[in-house]
């Protein structure tokens, strides 16, 4: 691991104020994926605010009769919380299919939105990365890609957004809350929050440096019932290879987010309403391109919408 | 010149007080400066679980976290003679044999702890069919998803969850 100063900031202010000295800065609030690309010198920051006392860490319900969700609240928490799981149960199932508990109890809801993709070759310093090393190139475009993106990728980077709980969000049409160092803050729909890579694979989300997101909001959930079916290599303790967040109404139509496809949530909001499977999976996977290792997720995205909808 | 940062925190009910390069995680903290190696190091990555201590009562994987991040903290590892689950998954963990070699066991443990005391609270698992239900049965399957951030290599796993569904049972 490289020397960074720490900093403890004690609030919001504290923290965003800090981020903005000039130093190349991350924000730290469980850790659980910064310290692991850390110790591979993956991300080699100058310095680092620890946000994990700086509040933030309730649920709120909204006047509207949604949620929010402090940034700082741990994945744990947010998946456990009764409001959660029995009316956003989607969500709760998302949180609890990924990573294990141990990680869970530490990861937040704004971290695990900021999470790097886990593109084996991200990883490996030895090898080209685009994401990593802008220009140097992409290894997984003709290596082992497997995991790797079918829809909304460039020809410079493959990598998926391995996030459960973002696809959740994603579908719910969750608004994710920020401020900066000036006291400015926005609301980012979700959906806004991640770039596809183009040809800057290495700028992942349109947050500045000082950008630190507080909270996370869900609107009323909409009726039908909720399913997130994970599709992985192992059963538990994985990423996803493909997964599907679904709101199926009485009616039968729905509504679908997706996982394990592409280098952010996926939704196509056109697909929505539907009630045939293949109708929703063509709408889906337009433009789908499959790398080698990863065609498989071409047919296996439109057999786990088929069966989402007999779920 | 490289920072240097105060940290006091208590481990296994005793206060500790220590003086860090920032890089230390809290498992470098717990073994090489605090001497309490009965916390392993496995992946160093967040993968094996070995490193599994409870922080504040909650099981979190000590290689992915700094020691300065941890200001306050109480610390329980394997090593500690104050808590009456851990005892009773060490017994059961003798009774049914639940290693071969051993290396995970401390993970092992005090990752069960963590996981008894979240089905205590009516925390649910991926696998819980209904989320609504607050009471949670630790049935076979509840226990393999909910350890399922701790390895064994050797592979010891229906040995360990028969220990674990023995310790939940026996303290109240």
């Amino acid at each position: 691991m490289r020397a960074f100063t720490y900093t403890r900031a004690r609030d919001s202010a504290q923290a965003t104020n800090a981020a903005a000295n000039g130093k190349a800065t991350k924000f730290i609030a469980g850790g659980t994926n910064l310290l692991d690309l850390m110790k591979l010198q993956v991300e080699a920051p100058e310095q680092l605010v620890d946000i994990n006392r700086i509040g933030l860490d309730k649920i709120e319900d909204t006047p509207d009769g949604g949620l929010k969700i402090g940034a700082m609240v741990r994945n744990a928490v947010l998946a456990a919380d009764l409001r959660v799981r029995t009316r956003y149960e989607a969500l709760s199932r998302a949180l609890l299919s990924g990573a294990s508990a141990q990680l869970r109890n530490r990861a937040t809801t704004g971290g695990n939105l900021l999470q790097r993709t886990r593109c084996y070759y991200f990883y490996d310093t030895t090898k080209p990365c685009n994401k990593r090393n802008p220009g140097s190139g992409c290894a997984a475009l003709g290596g082992f890609n497997r995991i790797h993106a079918i829809l909304g990728t460039s020809e410079h980077c493959i990598a998926t957004n391995p996030s459960d709980m973002a696809v959740a969000m994603r579908l719910l049409d969750a608004t994710v809350a920020t401020v900066k160092a000036d006291g400015s803050t926005r609301d980012i729909p979700i959906a806004a929050l991640h770039k596809l890579p183009g040809d800057t694979p290495d700028q992942e989300t349109i947050l500045a440096q000082d950008e630190l997101i507080t909270a996370v909001t869900l609107p009323p959930p909409p009726p039908g019932r909720q399913i997130y079916r994970k599709i992985r290599d192992r059963a538990s303790y994985a990423f996803a290879l493909v997964s599907v967040a679904a709101i199926i109404d009485q009616s039968g139509r729905a509504r679908m987010a997706f996982g394990g496809l592409a280098p952010k949530p996926w939704r196509v909001e056109a697909a929505d309403q539907q009630t045939d499977g293949d109708a929703i999976a063509d709408q889906v996977l337009q433009g789908a391109t499959g790398h080698g290792a990863n065609d498989f997720k071409i047919p296996l995205t439109r057999r786990a919408i088929k069966a989402v909808l007999r779920d | 010149m490289d920072q240097i940062i105060k940290v006091a925190l208590s481990v296994n009910g005793r206060p500790q007080e220590l003086t860090l390069d920032p890089r230390t995680t809290l498992l470098d903290a717990l073994r090489e400066h605090l001497d309490f190696t009965g916390v392993k190091k496995g992946c160093d990555h967040g993968q094996c679980g070995a490193c599994t201590v409870l922080v504040n009562g909650q099981r979190i994987n000590s290689c992915l976290s700094l020691a300065v991040m941890h200001e306050g903290d109480e610390i329980t590892t394997i090593e500690t003679e104050e808590s009456a689950i851990i005892a009773a998954l060490q017994d059961a963990f003798v009774s049914h044999d639940g290693f071969q070699c051993g290396y995970c066991t401390p993970g092992q443990i005090c990752s069960a702890a963590g996981m008894i005391s979240e089905a205590k609270r009516g925390m649910p698992s991926y696998i819980t069919a209904t989320l609504g239900d607050e009471t949670v049965r630790l049935t076979e399957a509840e226990i393999r998803e909910r350890m399922s951030g701790n390895i064994c290599r050797c592979a010891a796993y229906p040995n360990i969850v028969h220990a674990i569904m023995q310790a939940a049972g026996a303290v109240p």
